[in-house]
């Protein structure tokens, strides 16, 4: 059963994203706010699989990514960032720093389910 | 006596001979009788197995085309099967885009009558505009009655004075506002509209067929190629339940006023000396 942590601040891309990934067969969706909640929703319960937005308040994804692929615990965890048309660098830097891959908004759920799919199948 | 005698052996291996002969020629008889037999045999051994062969062959031939025939039948079956499959992987595509579709439906509606704070419905309202629908410059106006001018309430990539005071009864927005009818233009998507009184798309938002303002979209993302279907269900969705949104938000800030302005004279009263 994959666990997806999906962190987003914002609630509707948030509920978007959790309702697209509870169409993964057998998936369990954590939310998270930030990236600190992200961080200790990681502590707190195992992840498969992070979905987590560049821009939010109190710790953005580029920190997450760094953060994620720094510790021992986690660093093996696909991450896919999610990113705004015209953020080229923050999706280049969120590459460099080790995500696995990227999608832009507006989001194609079908994409996105696809996408997760892929990451958690490679694994 | 001996004479006498000779002419009665003499007869008698005669007859011997005649025997003897006579078995010889029935013995050459029988042989080649039996011989005749043999052939016939073998002939009819021969018509035999020819015969058995042929009954073969036919079992065999009756046996190929049977197969032959379940062949045919099991490749008619097998591509029966196969396009129902087709049928049904399309009809599995298409209800998984339909599943999408309403649930970025629901999530919008959800989100949008979540709260009563008016800066929280306008954040979400922006959301939806930009997330779902991908849209880069936009504004979203309300009707001033007073003035007759469409005020811009929030935008995005669009400065709000450059749409600010956009008069009800002209052009493009203005037609959206008396007709009620959300405006699409014939121009590719990746047109980028710089007049603030033409945009690309303009959505009423009405409630019920009042209409109390747009949302005026001037350009999208790039990597948005065209609008789908559940754009327009968005757009009808916006027309709607964020104008409700907006309206009813608006009202509740008001109402907390006059509630708070009221309590407040209330409490004047009570604090006042009776006379």
């Amino acid at each position: 059963m994959p666990s997806i942590l999906v962190v987003e601040d914002s609630p509707t891309m948030r509920q978007l994203i959790s309702f697209a990934m509870r169409r993964i067969p057998g998936s369990k969706v954590i939310e998270a706010t930030d990236g600190v909640d992200a961080l200790k929703k990681l502590s707190a319960e195992k992840a498969d699989i992070i979905l987590a937005d560049i821009n939010m308040p109190v710790m953005d994804g580029l920190k997450l990514v760094s953060l994620v692929r720094g510790s021992s615990e986690f660093r093996d965890i696909p991450i896919i960032i999610i990113t705004t048309e015209g953020a080229e660098e923050d999706r280049e830097k969120a590459m460099a720093l080790g995500a696995d891959a990227y999608l832009s908004k507006p989001i194609q759920t079908q994409e996105l389910i696809n996408l997760v799919t892929h990451q958690l199948d490679k694994r | 006596m001996d004479k006498d005698k000779e002419p009665g052996i003499l007869k008698k291996a005669d007859e011997f001979l005649q025997i003897f002969k006579k078995g010889e020629e029935f013995t050459r008889n029988l042989l080649k009788e039996n011989e005749d037999l043999r052939f016939r045999i073998a002939e009819l051994e021969e018509a035999h197995a020819q015969g058995s062969n042929a009954a073969k062959i036919r079992n065999y031939e009756d046996h190929i085309k049977m197969l032959e025939d379940e062949r045919e039948s099991l490749k008619e079956r097998f591509r029966k099967v196969e396009t129902e499959n087709r049928d049904f992987a399309q009809k599995y595509v298409l209800v998984a885009e339909e599943n999408n579709n309403l649930a970025n439906m629901y999530v919008a509606s959800y989100q949008l009558h979540s709260t009563l704070d008016y800066e929280e419905v306008l954040k979400i309202v922006l959301e939806i505009i930009i997330n779902l629908i991908g849209a880069k410059k936009f504004s979203v106006m309300l009707i001033d009655k007073k003035l007759e001018k469409l005020e811009s309430i929030a935008s995005e990539g669009i400065g709000m004075d450059n749409t600010a005071k956009i008069p009800v009864d002209k052009g493009v927005i203005g037609e959206v506002v008396r007709e009620g009818k959300s405006y699409f233009s014939d121009e590719s998507i990746h047109t980028e509209s710089e007049d603030p009184a033409k945009p690309i798309v303009c959505i009423s938002l009405k409630i019920k067929e009042h209409v109390i303002g747009v949302i005026a979209i001037y350009s999208f993302l790039n990597h948005k190629t065209g609008f789908s279907n559940v754009d327009y269900e968005l757009f009808n969705l916006l027309a709607g339940h964020a104008a409700t949104a907006i309206f009813s938000s608006r009202l509740y800030i008001r109402s907390e006023r006059e509630f708070t302005t009221i309590q407040n004279f209330l409490e004047l009263l009570k604090g006042k000396p009776t006379q």
